[in-house]
């Protein structure tokens, strides 16, 4: 055989394999992309939002019903943090929050503009969680995962599979990520454990993993509404329920009332709508 | 061989030291762990020597089951019992002492899963 | 082969229990990372990664830079080449070792780093970061080792690692665009969202990489009989100096594209990075002098290494490769991870400082990295002067 047909076949061979190896690796990572969009395949290419089908459940946020009644976006997140046995470290390094209270500037960064009044703005507490995005970042960036979408929408954690490379947190546009910089179960210096009362039904995380609200499964899976919904009942401050049943409470909201999402130029997609 | 005078004697050492737990362990029946089963209940969710072999297998596949397929997290067992398939609301309810039960194997085998690193153990028992 | 790292001079020895002294204060510093969590670093809720991770994109650079010399010697048959490649390919051995260290030392739960091999996760850059890195380690070691082990014994290599060679080409290239990928992918995160990250990875990568090789070398040179070589020296320094050109260009491409669009998010963390980010009544800059001092150190660089060309001065040389190595290593080894979560997501800023123990770390892991390479350039060194002497 001559050198120069050797490498001819060479060269064919090695095409061959590219030819194999390339458009199945772009199916993977094609697929990985509508792993995190779960229903998203028609939305793929589309230009503007194409809502998935199934169960989605979402949250609105009525903001002026925070004004109305203070102190009650503190009790939503005690209450949360309470059933959930989330930490408190007492400092801002270690913080592990599920759900917090932020002012506007924070959490909507990208709309503040110079003449909007900020002390109106500033005052306003509001609540600020894990928008369970239809097109979620973190799902795509876990190496594991150890956090994925569920069927109805919820982007959750599986705590035993997370190595804590904390890439998530990098992903998620909204910060709504913390990490056991140290053990939780741990106590501070004065002999105080972090986790004030343990709720014996929910477990505690351990040191190392990443940890975020999880929209409550664990109550819907038992008929129950997320803690902090249950919180604000009275007021109806939060309404929550599936975005794509037209007849639910949420959708109703969304058709007459106008809200606005975090960062929607991100393409995430959140599940998460405030009233202003 | 080259050698043979020091390395077959050697080697038998070796092997002598490194299996010299079994030697010592094998035949002591008396150590042998009895986890203390619940006095209320008589049927556990799988047959006794399946659940001995493979309750982890079994919590990995509720886990998984439960958290990333949205299954039920309500089980039955054979005789039409239901259950919560979970570690700390399931199993617990019943084997709800975690030193007599789970630990006593666990010691045995030197065996130290992270479980109760995050799921808490019944309170009245600690 | 490897019994010529047992034999040295007493400088070799003291470099090496050095280097063993700094490993071993930075186990006990592990130690306690291990036994506390990672709360026991700088890091925070806010600045998620630090030291561990911007070292680790910098290190995958350093490996990458190898290929600037695979490349000419094995593809453009560049013979001047021939004694320093070897160099080249240990390095990115030593480099990319020190990388899966950093990684390790930045993951909260170390036990569980398997879990990526076992659930497989395509659309996770980061899988796709240990395929290609693991890939480029094995590839380094087969062909740097099978190539040495031939001069060893006198023969030509034998032809099946050509294969191998040829592919840790494009794989070099694959290392650092992966990894830039880890951080231009993400949305909200606008001072890393740039089409031209991984060009500009590349393009520092050629630079740092061959500028600490060429002070290696050096060294050598002064310590050994070990000489690379007038041409491959002047070859070299030709490759630096647009390599680091062209990072400064591509630098200047992202400061144009931020100041001339204005677009606040672009802005924000070259002001913090360059000019201090004032935020409500403070101003935040704990990274500007280094930042300042980089971009000074890069330029002064590049115009000293074609100066020290010219003048054939080797004292010069040196100077200039040292300014380059910092330059890039301050800007990617600190600023580039950094500063890309200054402000947060929030529009809040925290700013990092590494704690004791992650400096102590962090020199270790340098310290192994030295020291693996040492052991592989003593070999190398001595296998190449038996076979010349």
């Amino acid at each position: 055989m001559d050198s120069k047909r050797r490498d001819f076949l060479k060269i064919a061979g090695l095409s061959a394999i590219a030819g194999i190896a390339v458009p199945s690796a772009f199916n993977s990572l094609l697929k990985g992309e509508a792993l995190a969009s779960e229903h998203g395949a028609a939305a793929a290419g589309a230009h503007g939002a194409v809502a998935p089908t199934g169960k989605r459940w979402g949250m609105v946020i009525d903001v002026k019903k925070f004004s109305a009644n203070p102190g009650l976006a503190e009790k939503c997140v005690s209450t949360c943090h309470a059933v959930h046995n989330v930490p408190d470290f007492g400092n801002k390094k270690d913080e592990i929050k599920w759900v917090w209270v932020d002012s506007f500037n924070h959490v909507f960064p990208d709309d503040s503009s110079q003449y909007k009044k900020p002390e109106a703005l500033d005052s306003m507490p509001i609540l600020t969680l894990c928008n369970h995005c239809d097109n979620p970042p973190c799902v795509r960036a876990c190496p594991t995962q150890a956090t994925f979408k569920t069927k109805d929408g919820i982007v959750a954690m599986d705590y035993h599979r997370c190595i804590g490379c904390r890439f998530c947190m990098a992903a998620c546009p909204y910060g709504a990520r913390s990490f056991n910089w140290r053990d939780p179960r741990g106590k501070d210096a004065n002999g105080q454990p972090f986790i004030k009362a343990e709720n014996p039904k929910f477990p505690t995380r351990m040191r190392g993993v990443v940890e975020k609200c999880n929209f409550c499964t664990e109550r819907l899976a038992i008929g129950q509404i997320p803690a902090c919904v249950e919180a604000a009942a009275e007021s109806k401050a939060l309404v929550f329920g599936d975005l794509n049943d037209p007849a639910s409470e949420v959708s109703q909201m969304l058709k007459t009332t106008f809200t606005i999402q975090r960062k929607p130029s991100a393409g995430t997609h959140p599940s998460l709508f405030y009233i202003i | 061989m080259y050698g043979k005078g020091r390395i077959i004697p050697a080697l038998i050492l070796f092997l002598g030291v490194m299996t010299s737990p079994m030697w010592f362990k094998s035949a002591d029946v008396s150590k042998m762990p009895k986890p203390e089963k619940p006095k209320d209940y008589t049927e556990c969710v799988a047959p006794v020597q399946e659940m001995r072999t493979s309750h982890m297998v079994l919590l990995n596949q509720w886990r998984d089951d439960i958290l990333r397929e949205g299954g039920s997290r309500i089980g039955k067992t054979a005789n039409g019992t239901e259950y919560v398939r979970s570690l700390q609301n399931g199993c617990m309810k019943c084997h709800s002492d975690k030193k007599k039960f789970c630990d006593e194997c666990h010691n045995y085998t030197s065996v130290k899963p992270y479980c109760w690193d995050c799921h808490l153990q019944p309170k009245e028992a600690m | 082969m490897i019994e010529k790292a047992l034999k040295g001079s007493t400088g070799y020895w003291v470099w090496m229990l050095f280097l063993l002294s700094l490993m071993g204060v930075g186990g006990l510093c592990y130690v306690q990372q291990f036994n506390y969590g990672l709360g026991i670093t700088g890091m925070s809720r806010d600045v998620t990664w630090g030291i561990y991770i911007s070292q680790f994109t910098f290190l995958v650079g350093v490996a990458a830079g190898g290929l600037m010399l695979v490349l000419p010697y094995y593809i453009h048959n560049y013979k001047a080449f021939g004694r320093i490649v070897i160099l080249g390919e240990f390095m990115a051995i030593a480099a990319i070792a020190m990388c899966l260290m950093f990684i390790i030392a930045d993951l909260g739960q170390p036990m569980r780093a398997m879990n990526v091999l076992l659930h497989p996760t395509p659309h996770s850059m980061l899988f796709w970061d240990m395929i290609v890195l693991n890939g480029y380690l094995f590839l380094n070691v087969l062909c740097g080792w099978v190539v040495l082990q031939s001069e060893y014994k006198g023969i030509k290599y034998p032809k099946w690692i050509k294969p191998f060679i040829y592919l840790s080409i494009p794989w070099a290239i694959s290392i650092h665009t992966v990894t830039a990928f880890l951080y231009c992918g993400l949305p909200g995160r606008h001072f890393w969202l740039t089409a031209i990250l991984a060009p500009r990875f590349l393009a520092s990568a050629f630079a740092a990489g061959p500028s600490l090789l060429m002070v290696i070398a050096m060294i050598l040179k002064r310590t050994t009989k070990f000489d690379v070589g007038r041409e491959a020296q002047d070859k070299l320094v030709t490759i630096i100096g647009y390599a680091a050109m062209l990072n400064f260009f591509f630098l200047g491409c992202e400061f144009f594209v931020a100041y001339y669009s204005q677009i606040p998010g672009h802005m924000h963390t070259l002001d913090y990075l360059f000019f201090g980010l004032g935020h409500g009544e403070q101003v935040y800059n704990n990274l500007v002098p280094f930042m300042r001092a980089s971009v000074v150190m890069g330029l002064a660089g590049i115009a000293l290494i074609f100066v020290s060309r010219a003048k054939q001065s080797d004292g010069l040389l040196v100077i200039s490769c040292l300014l380059i190595f910092f330059a890039f290593w301050i800007d990617k080894g600190l600023g580039l991870v950094l500063g890309g979560f200054v402000p947060n997501m929030l529009d809040q800023v925290t700013e990092y400082y590494p704690s004791a123990q992650e400096i102590g770390i962090t020199a270790a892991i340098w310290a192994t990295g030295f020291f693996i390479l040492s052991i592989l350039y003593k070999v190398a060194i001595s296998v190449k002067l038996e076979k010349e002497a």
